[in-house]
């Protein structure tokens, strides 16, 4: 690869002759990414400063589709032999990234050779834990993280006389009451149906879903979530789906419309939908924390992040490591962060960025956007609520979330849809154990 | 009679055919022997660690109920699919076919479904029929029918199969058509003078000789339902709620793209391919006999 790229340079060098321009030693750092809308022009613009910030490197982006399609496009490149340097990959892909010893470069030891400035103690732990090793070596540096909040149209439970609930059982009561007034299709809906409604609430509970400090501390984990909380809640929900004070949205986010449009008045999602609700709400909103079972002992705990993180592919040249660790530094700077924050709606990273919004002002007027950080600093995290590496998990969600989808129609009881999801997890955990790299 | 021999050259001829045989070197041969080397392989997403497994991801795929349930699930789709199609396409053409004031707009609006690919096929049902937003199922809960093809899984097979049949009508029609053009109206006044009433005609002497545009469209039907339904799928349902509309196609591409599991993913694409092959074999041995040409 480098030697190649150094042919064409030179060959280039020699054609261009004594004319050339200093622009030859730029170094180009490939970034691929899965952001559109305004969140595609932060990162335009974030590679336009870079670029114009210093005269050795530049950062080019390239949207590749979807979350899933930009990892199997980055994967697929891998294998032909020209991966980008800079992959963002979801959450959900951590753990499958991580496994693959030598196909990544682990930020942490790309800042080191490079020689960077680094310290992962001036970021919100909350955040890089989730790609962190057991040791705080952090593999991956988080760009968009978010966290689940209960979106609340505030027009609507005026109408009907209700505060914002706080438990699960005041969010049930709540619905009842708009069921029952002018929302007959939807009482409370959420997407993202397994990560809400498993991951998440096992978190917020300190309950386990999978063993082994769910799955942090080795692929040989076995899923958890078959016990009595969750198989309660989904109870709950598979009870009130039948008359709609629970409607299912489907197990992506296709339904956050149904928020926007005022059907459904309470709605839990990430708490990155902040754009499009602010673009779209025609009434007062905001997002609270999410509701909590008040008989689990402890509760709530604090909550785990979603979003995604920006990988280092493996292979490529010292310089252009460089190159790419500056490029971090840069992300890391406090007023870039806060501006990240800003545009997007998405979590600032490091502490100094968040105690600068904060200084401003900024969550005075808009304190929703200070919600989820509230809910992933709430308490010190356990060894339930400190993340998720499950191998597989894009898929292992498809599982979990096609038994639920069994249980709200009624197929199947809510205590046999999380014990076939465990089951049926299970098996792919142990597939997903033989391949990864020892 | 000696056959003249029309290339003087004897390269010319596979000069002629190279072209084609490297597309189906190219595209057809060599990914299917990848496929199959794949099969035999455990490996991870990136290719970093790989290990010979012989059958094993074969041994794994049938020791797993929800394939059989896949297998059954894809013939009940092509069938559904290519009897409901090829009925409403036969039935249009036969219409169309009789001598009406502005027939070439009423053909040309038929096959116009034709020209849209299938995941725009699927965006535009899912409009239609989606739970909150859909125009029809708004009818459909004003009728009283419980409309939510997000959770009821008979629902959303429905909604599969209506779009796929729907998109693939125009192509049936167009052949039905050409074929109805070409029975000659001599046959059919014959008929009509021995005293058969339009029914008995259309049974005893039109559709005996449609019978190889039918078989010849029921081939193309069921690969199409096996195969270039994935648009469809993946706009509309991805394959849910539960499994309920999960075809062979697309459990490939959900193991393999989504799952990282390739080992399987190209087994499965291996069973896949050799399913149609015997199918196709097997309609053109058997069924082509019975066919009145």
């Amino acid at each position: 690869m480098a030697l190649r790229h150094f042919g064409a340079a030179a060959a280039f060098a020699v054609t261009v002759g004594l004319t050339a321009s200093p622009a030859l030693a730029i170094t180009e750092i490939q970034w691929w990414h899965a952001m559109t809308g305004a969140n595609n022009d932060v990162i335009v613009k974030l590679a336009n400063d870079f670029n114009a910030s210093q005269s050795d490197y530049k950062v080019v982006p390239t949207y590749k589709g979807s979350y899933p399609d930009t990892m199997n496009a980055g994967i697929a490149a891998f294998r032909a032999g020209n991966a980008p340097h800079i992959m963002q990959v979801f959450e959900v892909g951590t753990a499958t990234m991580m496994a693959a010893t030598g196909a990544v470069k682990p930020v942490y030891k790309m800042m080191q050779e490079a020689g960077e400035k680094f310290d992962p103690k001036n970021y919100l732990s909350a955040i890089t834990g989730y790609y962190s090793t057991s040791k705080g070596e952090m593999l991956s540096f988080p760009f968009n993280s978010s966290s689940t909040v209960m979106w609340i149209n505030l027009d609507e439970l005026k109408k009907v006389n209700a505060e914002i609930p706080k438990t699960w059982p005041e969010v049930f009561e709540v619905a009842k009451k708009l069921h029952d007034n002018g929302h007959p299709t939807c009482g409370f809906s959420n997407s993202w149906v397994t990560w809400v409604n498993l991951e998440q609430l096992s978190a917020w509970h300190n309950v386990p879903l999978a063993s082994k400090a769910n799955g942090l501390d080795g692929f040989d984990t076995k899923l958890e979530f078959n016990a009595p909380l969750q198989v309660k809640h989904l109870e709950k929900l598979v009870e009130l789906q039948k008359d709609k004070t629970y409607d299912y949205a489907g197990r992506t986010n296709q339904g956050e419309g149904r928020f926007t449009s005022g059907e459904c008045a309470i709605y839990l999602t990430s708490s990155a939908f902040f754009g499009n609700v602010k673009a779209q709400a025609k009434f007062n909103f905001t997002a609270a924390p999410m509701p909590y079972y008040p008989d689990v002992k402890g509760a709530p705990q604090n909550s785990i992040i979603g979003g995604a993180s920006l990988w280092v592919m493996g292979g490529k040249s010292a310089d252009e490591y460089k190159g790419v660790a500056k490029f971090l530094t840069f992300l890391s700077d406090t007023d870039r962060q806060v501006y990240i924050h800003k545009a997007s709606g998405y979590l600032p990273i490091t502490k100094a960025a968040y105690d600068k919004a904060k200084a401003e002002g900024f969550y005075k007027d808009q304190p929703y956007l200070e919600t989820p950080l509230l809910e992933l600093t709430n308490k010190e995290p356990t060894e339930n609520s400190r993340g998720l590496r499950l191998g597989n998990m894009v898929q292992l969600r498809d599982v979990w979330a096609e038994e639920i989808e069994q249980a709200l129609a009624g197929k199947k009881t809510a205590k046999q849809a999380l014990d076939a999801s465990v089951e049926r997890g299970n098996t792919m955990l142990r597939q997903f154990e033989k391949t990864a790299v020892k | 009679m000696q056959k003249q021999p029309i290339f003087r050259s004897k390269l010319l001829p596979y000069a002629l055919v190279a072209p084609q045989l490297a597309i189906v070197l190219i595209f057809f041969y060599w990914p299917a022997l990848q496929a199959v080397i794949q099969s035999f392989l455990l490996q991870d997403a990136f290719g970093l660690s790989t290990s010979f497994v012989w059958f094993e991801n074969y041994v794994e795929l049938f020791s797993e109920p929800a394939y059989f349930e896949t297998i059954v699930r894809t013939f009940f789709f092509s069938f559904a699919i290519a009897a409901s199609s090829l009925s409403v396409a036969l039935l249009l053409a036969v219409m169309a076919d009789k001598p009406l004031r502005g027939g070439a707009i009423y053909r040309t609006l038929l096959i116009w479904p034709y020209a849209v690919a299938p995941p725009v096929v699927g965006v535009l049902w899912v409009f239609m029929l989606h739970p909150s937003l859909g125009v029809l199922s708004r009818y459909l809960r004003a009728a009283g029918i419980e409309w939510n093809p997000l959770l009821d899984g008979d629902q959303a097979a429905t909604l599969v199969i209506l779009a796929a049949a729907w998109k693939q009508i125009s192509y049936n029609f167009l052949f039905f058509l050409a074929g109805l053009a070409a029975i000659p109206k001599s046959v059919l006044e014959a008929a009509a003078i021995d005293g058969a009433r339009p029914m008995r005609r259309f049974w005893t002497v039109t559709f005996p000789l449609l019978s190889p545009t039918i078989f010849f469209l029921l081939v193309v039907n069921i690969v199409y339902a096996f195969f270039d339904t994935f648009g469809i799928i993946d706009t509309m349902t991805r394959g849910g709620p539960g499994k309920s509309t999960e075809t062979l196609v697309y459990k490939v591409y959900n193991d393999g793209l989504i799952g990282g599991n390739l080992g399987s993913s190209a087994a499965q694409s291996v069973i896949l391919m050799i399913m149609v092959i015997v199918l196709t074999g097997i309609q053109f041995r058997f069924v082509e006999r019975k066919v009145t040409y």
